[in-house]
């Protein structure tokens, strides 16, 4: 009987799956509470904060954290509790968006490359190895010199500092994807380059840019402090964790606390995305794994 | 007129600057309806073959000479866009391994869909419901909870059914299938082969059918084509050729088949090894294994000869029949 060698699954519902095999990993878990709260923290930013993150108080300047200002005041007598919370809306924001513009034009160059091959493939990859050559840091820096500081500028600069990373990984994704026999298969059917390169080759190698990108949040919060510690960053009075800190070195022997503080909620936020990523390359990875 | 037409096919590629010819002279013709099947060991150059008529072969400075004539056009000169018309409507291809036949990212349902609207214009609704009906023809049990699974849920006789239904989805004239049923267990291989039969008969197919099975081309085929090392040795009527194979290494073929009954101990065997591409005797391929050679066929490259109908044979003594 044909209905007896069949299996149809009862299954569970994939996101079940999705869940125990997440939860299994702990640290991904404390990666995701981590990420959960600094969302929280930069959405309701303004609800949050105790005080106004750019009032100035001459009289209360350097004072070290109390009960009324938990982590201090800075040199200009602002709480830096406030000044950290908002701090967290521009790492975010710069940490997404960025991220998002390397991924794009990294996906792009990395899948031409990586289908067409031949000269293209040769332009592409030297282009990106040249810039992947360089630090990351300088290219921004040149990048943020000719567009002027700003948050925007720094937003672009890092995004196109970072593509090289995902344009190497899609393109060895669909390199060794392009001859599997199921692009063969849809080829025999009369599929196009385009159906070929969009439908079936991109959407099964992404799986590992999702997990780059994740980590490459954490290094582009880094990148945006860096930035900001060499002032080219956000301009005053929006608080960049790394303009703060850059601004805490002055004061290092008389208030630390203005360094600690943004420093310790950066590496935080870091350790979040980077426990986060890791966990992502397990429950992607579906091969030995038990499977959705 | 037949419908598939190949003639003195070849294919040249350039490994480390130097021309290797892995496929050569192949000749076959095949009519509307046929069932034609191709046999030879591993390497002698059938899936090649097969890739060489889809146009699926990726060249890099290499060369495939000869013609292959489908309904009158040569397709060995047509554009690649000309070819991606053909592909699938015209003529289907199913591929060797059903196992990573099949995009893991998507439903299978979904995977026949895009082949049939590819080709044919018609509404998603309709597409679906015709995939489930031909999925119910394949004898696919729960047809409508199997199309809304991913490739990894399947079972290996289910994944194949589902390969087999892309390639009839858009009503193909010609489908080649390359070892479709070599992945299976043999019990599933039966029926797989059965389904193909009742399939492309009902609805005209043309099937070009690649094995290393003589079993199955004795129990389908119409035509049978012998390859080794690269070179058609043999090509004719099923029954003409396994009554009275021409070529020796045919026949050598046909006694390597156990038979029930047959003395324990006694199977025969090719004496010899299969020569890979680059180590390729001079003359004919096959002269150092074959007991009738001479020093013709150590100096002179045989020729396909068409003896009497559709019938060809690659050999300098396929007249004497002395062993």
């Amino acid at each position: 009987m044909v209905e007896n060698n069949v299996n149809v699954y009862k299954r569970k519902p994939p996101w079940v799956v999705i869940l125990k095999r997440f939860l299994a990993n702990k640290m991904g878990v404390v990666g995701t509470v981590l990420i959960v709260c600094l969302v929280i923290v930069a959405l309701f930013a303004p609800l949050l904060e105790p005080y106004s993150y750019k009032e100035q108080n001459i009289e209360i300047s350097n004072e070290p954290p109390s009960l009324s200002h938990i982590m201090g005041t800075d040199d200009f007598g602002r709480d830096l509790l406030s000044r950290t919370i908002r701090g967290a809306r521009i790492s975010f924001v710069v940490g997404v968006l960025s991220v998002l513009i390397s991924v794009v034009i990294g996906v792009v160059i990395g899948s031409i490359a990586g289908f067409y091959g031949g000269m293209i493939d040769l332009v592409l990859t030297t282009i990106a190895d040249l810039t992947w050559s360089m630090p990351a840091i300088l290219i921004a820096l040149l990048l943020v010199a000719i567009i002027g500081a700003g948050l925007e500028s720094v937003v672009i600069a890092i995004g196109l500092s970072y593509w090289a990373q995902y344009a190497r990984l899609v393109r060895g994704q669909i390199l060794s994807l392009k001859s599997a026999v199921f692009i063969e298969a849809t080829k025999s059917l009369g599929a196009s380059d385009f159906v070929i390169l969009f439908k079936h080759l991109l959407p099964n190698s992404l799986s590992p840019v999702i997990v780059a990108a994740t980590i490459g949040i954490g290094n582009a919060i880094v990148l945006e402090a860096t930035l900001g510690f060499l002032g080219m960053g956000a301009q005053p009075p929006t608080p960049s964790w790394g303009a703060m800190m850059s601004n805490g070195t002055a004061y290092l022997f008389i208030s630390p606390w203005m360094i600690i503080f943004p420093g310790l909620a950066m590496m935080i936020t870091v350790l979040g995305f980077n426990l986060f990523g890791d966990a992502l390359i397990d429950i992607m990875d579906v091969k030995n794994k038990e499977s959705i | 007129m037949p419908i598939l037409e190949v003639n003195d096919l070849h294919v040249e590629f350039i490994v480390d600057k130097k021309k290797i010819r892995p496929l050569e002279r192949v000749s076959l013709e095949m009519n509307s309806g046929e069932v034609l099947g191709m046999v030879g060991e591993t390497g002698s150059g059938k899936s090649l073959t097969a890739h060489a008529i889809m146009g699926l072969t990726s060249l890099v400075g290499g060369e495939i000479g000869g013609s292959v004539t489908f309904e009158g056009k040569d397709l060995l000169v047509l554009s690649e866009k000309e070819m991606q018309s053909i592909r699938g409507s015209q003529i289907a291809f199913i591929p060797q391994n059903p196992m990573t036949s099949l995009d893991p990212v998507y439903r299978v349902g979904d995977q026949i869909v895009e082949g049939l609207c590819k080709q044919v214009k018609i509404g998603k609704q309709q597409a679906k419901q015709q995939v489930i009906d031909l999925m119910g023809k394949l004898r696919i049990p729960k047809a409508k909870q199997v199309f809304q699974q991913y490739p990894h849920q399947l079972s290996g006789g289910l994944k194949q059914r589902i390969v087999i239904a892309m390639g009839l989805c858009a009503h193909p004239k010609i489908l080649i299938a390359d070892e479709p049923t070599t992945a299976l267990d043999v019990t599933v291989q039966a029926q797989i082969m059965l389904l193909f039969k009742e399939m492309t008969m009902a609805r005209n197919i043309s099937l070009f059918l690649i094995t290393h099975d003589l079993g199955v081309i004795a129990q389908v085929c119409d035509k049978v084509a012998v390859m080794y090392a690269g070179n058609m040795v043999e090509f004719g009527r099923i029954g003409e050729v396994f009554s009275s194979p021409r070529h020796p290494y045919t026949k050598a073929l046909l006694q390597c088949i156990p038979r029930i009954g047959m003395e324990k101990g006694s199977l025969a065997a090719i004496s010899g090894n299969v020569p890979s591409v680059d180590t390729y005797p001079s003359g004919c391929r096959y002269h150092p294994r074959c007991s009738r050679a001479d020093s013709l066929c150590k100096k002179t490259i045989p020729t396909l000869l068409k003896i009497e109908g559709d019938s060809r044979v690659a050999c300098h003594h396929y007249l004497d029949n002395k062993d």
